[in-house]
C-alpha cells in the first residue's frame, strides 16, 4: 500500500476505463420478453392459460366419461370420486363438459380476436398509410359502424342467422374489427411521418411494399397487444350470447350455454353454475393479465 | 359560429346513423327464412291470411320498409307479434323507466367510486394502495356481469338472506342489481383514471403547486382531478352501451320488469316487432349519448375552445 | 452573520430499475440573508435534485439523507409533510424551469396567483388579495393586468409566463427564492429581462436568490458566490469575481475556458471539456472529474479530495494540497 505522500505525481493511467459508455444491446423483443417475465401476474397467468389449452386438448380423455352420455339415475350428483366436478340435470359429467367448452370457448374466442386482427389490420394500414379522401371516407364508415351497440348488432345477427358455432363467429367479427383498425391506424400514422419511411420510398418503394415489409412489422406490438385483450371479450361474447339461449346447441357443451343451465339450479345444486362460471373468468381475468403485461413489455417508453 | 357547425355536423352523423341503424334491423329480420306464423301449429289458412294483412306483412316489401321508416318517424312501433293487444310502444313506456332507474344508479355508483379508486391508485403508485386497487379492477373487467350477478344472489340473498332476492320496487331491491352492473365500467373508470392522473400527477405544473406549500388534498382536486378527467368523458358513451347490453342479463337474473328483459324475452320468442322497435329505442338512446359527450368534451377543453383567441406564442 | 439557510452533508440517491443513483454525494452550503448564490453545473450534476431534496418535492421515492438542512432553527430534514407545507412557497419559495409546463394550461394565470396569496395569508379578503395579484403582475413587468389576469398560460408568450411564475413565487414574500434555470426555456434577450427583474427584486425585498444554472455566463454580473457543482458534490466555492479571474478547480478552469468571451483574442477556439461526466449508479473511486482532468495525480484516482479552503474559497482538488508540485495549469 503507498503513503499517500508519494501519489503526488502525475498520473499513469486515468480510469479511462470509465469514461466507455457501457451498456449491452439487446433486441426490442428481448427486452420485452424479460420484462413480460418479471411481471409474476402477467407470467403466472401465461402459465395458468398454457395448461388450460392443454388441457382442453387432453381433458376430454382423461376422465372416462364423454361429454354427451347421459346417466339419468345420476342426473344433478355432487362432485365425487367418479364425477370430479358432479353432473348435471341430464347426468352428463360436468368434468368432461366443462373441458369441451373449454375448447369451444378458446376456439370461439381465438378465431374471433385473429379475424378481427387481420381485417382490422389490413384497414387501417390501408386507410393510415393512404391518407387523405381515402382515409377520411374509410374511417368515416368505421365510426358509424362502430356507433352501432356491439352487443345489440351481435344478437341481432344472432336472431337472424340462427345459432352454431360459424355463426358466432362471423357475427362478433362483423363489427369487431373496428377497434383493431384504429388503433393500427394511429400506428400508423405516426410511424409513416418517420424518415425510414422516406428512405424506403426514395429507394422505389410502392405502396404496397412500404405497407407490408415497413410499417406492419413495426405496429406488432400493439396489435399482438390488442388481439390478446380481444380474447376475453370474445369469450365473454360468446357466454353472454349463450346465456341469453343464442349460443351454441345442445348437447355441444360451452361454458355459456353450462352457465345458462346452471343458473336455474343455483340454489340446490351451485357446483352447475360454479365450474363454468370460475373458467370464465378465470380465463378472461388470465388473458387481460398477460394483455396488460404485454402492452408494459412492449411500451418502448419504458425500456431501461 | 364553430359550436353552431359543430352541433350541426354531428346531428346530421346522428340522424343519418339512426336510418341506417332502421334499415338493417328492417333487411336483417325480413331476410330470415319463413314467416313467424309459419312456427304455429296448424293454424287455418285464412287465419294466417288475416293476420298477415293485420301486421302488414301482405304487402311488397318497399312498401313494408316505407311504413316501418314512418312509423319510427311518427314513434308508432306497432303491435306485438307475440301479445295480444299489446304494442311496442306500451312495452317500451312501461320498461323503459324501470332500466333508466337502475342504469342510473349502476352508473352513479361507477362514476364515484371508479374515480375515487382511480385516484387513490395514481396518488399512491406503486404502493400497497395502487396494487389493491388495480388487482381489484382487473377483477372487475374480467368477471362477467352475469357471473358476479348469480354469485351476488346466491351469496347475499339465498345463503346470507339480508338482501332480496329478485324484483323491483324498493331501494334494497335494487342494490345486488346495481351492483352487478356497475362493476365492470367502475373497473374500466379505475383503470383510465389511474392511467391518466399518473400521468398529470407527473407534470410540471403539479411540482408548482406542491411548493406552493399546497396539501395533497387540494392539489389533486384544484389542479389534478380536472385535467385528469378527460378522458373518462370521452368512456361515458361506451359505458351507457355498457350498462344498457349488461341490463340483458341482470334483469333477467333479478326478475326486473325493465326493458332489458322485455327485449331479451321477444328474442326469445322472436317476437319481430318488438325486437325491431326496442332496437331502435336502444339505438336513438345511445346515439344522443354520443352526441351529448360530443358536446360535453367540446365544452370541457379550454384548449380547444381557446385557440381562435389565442395571443402571440413565443 | 447568521446563515439563513445551512445545509450539511446532504445526500439524495433514487432506486431507478434496481439500481441505486446517487444523485447527489455530499453537499454543504451557506446561504446568508439578502445574498445571491449559484450553483452551476452540467445537466445531470444533481443542482435540481439538489433544491428538490431541500424542500422534500420529489414525487418519486428518493432517499434524502443529511446532518442537517437548517431554516430558521427548524431542521428541514426532519420535519412533517404537514410542517413542510408552512414552509413551502411562505418562507422558500421557487420558480421552475420551463414555464409553459409549470403553469397550470387550465387555470387562469390570476388565479394561480391568488392561490399562493389565500393559502399564505388566510386573513385576506378575497378583493384584498385580487388586487394584490394585479400588484404583483404590474411588478414583475406584465401590462394591463386587469386583462391578462383572466387569461390562460397558452396566451401568453414565453417571457411572459416565466414572470408569472415569479409573481406566484413572490407572492407570500418569501425569504429565499430558489430559481431553477429560470432562463433556460426563454430566449437570449428575454434572459436577460427576467434576469434583471430577479435582481431589482433581490434589491427592493431583501429576498436571498439560490440561482440554479448551466450557464456560467448569466451568473457574472448577478450572484455575489458562486458554487460549481460535478458528479453530485461541490467542487468551488467562491466569490463571483475571484471565480472569473482565477478559477482554482480545473473543471471550472475548462468551463470558463468553453465559454464565448468578449475579452479573449479573436479566432481562439472554443474548447470544449472531452469526455463525458460519470454514471451516477456506480462507486466513483477517487476524484469523479479525473478522467477528463488535464492534471490528473495518483492520487486523484485513488482518494477522494477534501474540500481545501484558502480565505473565502474553498475548493476540493487535490492540487491544492500543499504536497502536489505545481503540475501546469
Amino acid at each position: 500500500m503507498d503513503k499517500i505522500e508519494d501519489l503526488f505525481i502525475p498520473c499513469k493511467d486515468k480510469n479511462l476505463h470509465l469514461q466507455k459508455v457501457s451498456f449491452v444491446s439487446i433486441s426490442f423483443w428481448e427486452d420485452a420478453w424479460i420484462r413480460f417475465k418479471k411481471n409474476k401476474l402477467a407470467f403466472g397467468s401465461l402459465i395458468f392459460l398454457l395448461i388450460l389449452i392443454f388441457m382442453a386438448i387432453l381433458g376430454p380423455f382423461i376422465s372416462n366419461h364423454t361429454y354427451f352420455e347421459t346417466h339419468l339415475h345420476l342426473k344433478n350428483e355432487k362432485p365425487s370420486k367418479e364425477f370430479w366436478f358432479g353432473t348435471d340435470e341430464l347426468g352428463r359429467d360436468i368434468f368432461t363438459r366443462i373441458w369441451w367448452g373449454a375448447r369451444i370457448s378458446l376456439f370461439v374466442g381465438i378465431s374471433a380476436a385473429f379475424i378481427d386482427m387481420i381485417i382490422g389490420v389490413f384497414y387501417g394500414a390501408f386507410s393510415g398509410l393512404s391518407g387523405g379522401k381515402t382515409d377520411e371516407i374509410m374511417m368515416r364508415f368505421a365510426d358509424i359502424l362502430h356507433s352501432l351497440p356491439y352487443l345489440l348488432v351481435v344478437i341481432l345477427l344472432m336472431v337472424v342467422m340462427g345459432p352454431g358455432i360459424p355463426t358466432i363467429i362471423l357475427a362478433m367479427t362483423i363489427t369487431g374489427w373496428i377497434n383493431m383498425a384504429r388503433i393500427v391506424r394511429a400506428q400508423i400514422l405516426q410511424l409513416k411521418e418517420l424518415d425510414f419511411v422516406l428512405a424506403a420510398r426514395s429507394l422505389g418503394a410502392g405502396f404496397s411494399r412500404i405497407l407490408i415489409q415497413h410499417l406492419i412489422p413495426n405496429t406488432l406490438g400493439s396489435v399482438i397487444t390488442t388481439m390478446t385483450l380481444t380474447i376475453p371479450a370474445a369469450i365473454f361474447t360468446e357466454a353472454f350470447l349463450s346465456f341469453l339461449g343464442l349460443g351454441v346447441q345442445a348437447p355441444i357443451a360451452s361454458w355459456g350455454t353450462m352457465a345458462s343451465d346452471g343458473l336455474s339450479a343455483l340454489r340446490y345444486y351451485p357446483w352447475r353454475l360454479f365450474f363454468p362460471a370460475a373458467f370464465i373468468s378465470l380465463t378472461m381475468l388470465s388473458f387481460n393479465l398477460v394483455g396488460d403485461g404485454l402492452r408494459d413489455a412492449l411500451d418502448p417508453r419504458l425500456r431501461s | 359560429m364553430q359550436l353552431i357547425n359543430f352541433i350541426f355536423k354531428k346531428l346530421l352523423i346522428l340522424l343519418f346513423s339512426l336510418f341506417l341503424v332502421a334499415s338493417l334491423t328492417f333487411f336483417l329480420l325480413k331476410s330470415i327464412p319463413g314467416d313467424p306464423f309459419s312456427q304455429e301449429q296448424a293454424v287455418p289458412e285464412e287465419i294466417i291470411k288475416s293476420m298477415k294483412a293485420y301486421y302488414g306483412l301482405d304487402e311488397p316489401w318497399h312498401i313494408q320498409y316505407f311504413k316501418y321508416l314512418k312509423g319510427i318517424a311518427t314513434w308508432n312501433l306497432g303491435p306485438s307479434f307475440k301479445y295480444e293487444g299489446r304494442t311496442v310502444n306500451e312495452i317500451i313506456s312501461e320498461g323503459a323507466p324501470v332500466s333508466f332507474i337502475l342504469g342510473a344508479e349502476a352508473l352513479i355508483l361507477a362514476i364515484i367510486f371508479g374515480i375515487t379508486l382511480g385516484s387513490i391508485a395514481a396518488i399512491k403508485r406503486c404502493r400497497f394502495p395502487d396494487h389493491v386497487c388495480m388487482i381489484m379492477a382487473v377483477i372487475g373487467i374480467s368477471i362477467p356481469n352475469f357471473i358476479l350477478a348469480t354469485f351476488l344472489q346466491y351469496f347475499f340473498s339465498m345463503k346470507l338472506g339480508i338482501l332480496p332476492v329478485a324484483r323491483w320496487g324498493s331501494f334494497t331491491q335494487s342494490i345486488l342489481p346495481s351492483i352487478s352492473l356497475s362493476a365492470l365500467p367502475m373497473a374500466f373508470i379505475a383503470r383510465l383514471t389511474r392511467g391518466n392522473m399518473v400521468e398529470v400527477l407527473e407534470q410540471d405544473y403539479v411540482m408548482t403547486a406542491k411548493s406552493k406549500g399546497l396539501p395533497l388534498f387540494l392539489i389533486v382536486t384544484r389542479h389534478v382531478l380536472k385535467n385528469s378527467l378527460l378522458t373518462v368523458v370521452t368512456y361515458l358513451a361506451p359505458l351507457c352501451s355498457g350498462i344498457l347490453t349488461g341490463s340483458f342479463v341482470v334483469e333477467k337474473i333479478f326478475g326486473i320488469p325493465g326493458l332489458g328483459g322485455w327485449f331479451v324475452t321477444s328474442i326469445t320468442n322472436r317476437d319481430y316487432t318488438v325486437i325491431m322497435g326496442v332496437t331502435m329505442f336502444y339505438s336513438s338512446v345511445l346515439m344522443t349519448s354520443v352526441f351529448l359527450v360530443d358536446l360535453i368534451y367540446y365544452f370541457l377543453d379550454p384548449r380547444i375552445k381557446l385557440i381562435p383567441r389565442s395571443a402571440s406564442h413565443g | 452573520m447568521t446563515p439563513l439557510l445551512q445545509v450539511k452533508k446532504l445526500k439524495v440517491s433514487f432506486k431507478h430499475h434496481f439500481k441505486k443513483i446517487d444523485a447527489v454525494r455530499e453537499v454543504s452550503f451557506d446561504l446568508l440573508p439578502k445574498q445571491t448564490v449559484a450553483i452551476v453545473g452540467e445537466s445531470g450534476c444533481g443542482k435540481s435534485v439538489l433544491i428538490k431534496a431541500i424542500l422534500k418535492l420529489f414525487s418519486s421515492s428518493a432517499s434524502i439523507q443529511a446532518e442537517k438542512i437548517l431554516y430558521g432553527g427548524l431542521d428541514l430534514n426532519l420535519l412533517t409533510e404537514q410542517e413542510l407545507q408552512k414552509i413551502r412557497g411562505k418562507e422558500i419559495g421557487v420558480i421552475f424551469q420551463d414555464p409553459m409546463t409549470s403553469l397550470n394550461p387550465t387555470m387562469k394565470i390570476g388565479d394561480q396567483i391568488l392561490e399562493n396569496i389565500l393559502l399564505h395569508k388566510k386573513s385576506a379578503s378575497f378583493q384584498e388579495a385580487k388586487n394584490e395579484v394585479l400588484n404583483l403582475l404590474a411588478l414583475v413587468g406584465i401590462t394591463d393586468p386587469a386583462i391578462r389576469y383572466y387569461q390562460y398560460p397558452h396566451e401568453l408568450s414565453g417571457g411572459m409566463r416565466q414572470r408569472v411564475m415569479i409573481a406566484i413565487a413572490l407572492a407570500p414574500s418569501p425569504k429565499i427564492l430558489i430559481a431553477d434555470e429560470p432562463t433556460t426555456a426563454l430566449d437570449v434577450t428575454i434572459q436577460a429581462q427576467i434576469l434583471s427583474l430577479l435582481k431589482k427584486i433581490q434589491e427592493t425585498r431583501g429576498t436571498s436568490i439560490l440561482l440554479i444554472t448551466h450557464d456560467l455566463s448569466i451568473v457574472a454580473g448577478f450572484c455575489d458566490k458562486v458554487m460549481v457543482m460535478y458528479a453530485g458534490k461541490i467542487v468551488e466555492v467562491s466569490d463571483t469575481a475571484s471565480l472569473f479571474k482565477d478559477p482554482k478547480h480545473p473543471y471550472t478552469i475548462k468551463l470558463l475556458k468553453s465559454l464565448p468571451r468578449l475579452d479573449v483574442q479573436p479566432n481562439t477556439f472554443l474548447q470544449a471539456i472531452g469526455g463525458v461526466p460519470p454514471d451516477l449508479s456506480t462507486e466513483i473511486q477517487g476524484c469523479s472529474f479525473a478522467p477528463r482532468c488535464f492534471a490528473t495525480m495518483e492520487v486523484c484516482t485513488r482518494f477522494c479530495p477534501p474540500s481545501f479552503g484558502l480565505e473565502q474559497r474553498e475548493c476540493a482538488c487535490w492540487l491544492l494540497d500543499p504536497r502536489a508540485t505545481k503540475v501546469k495549469q
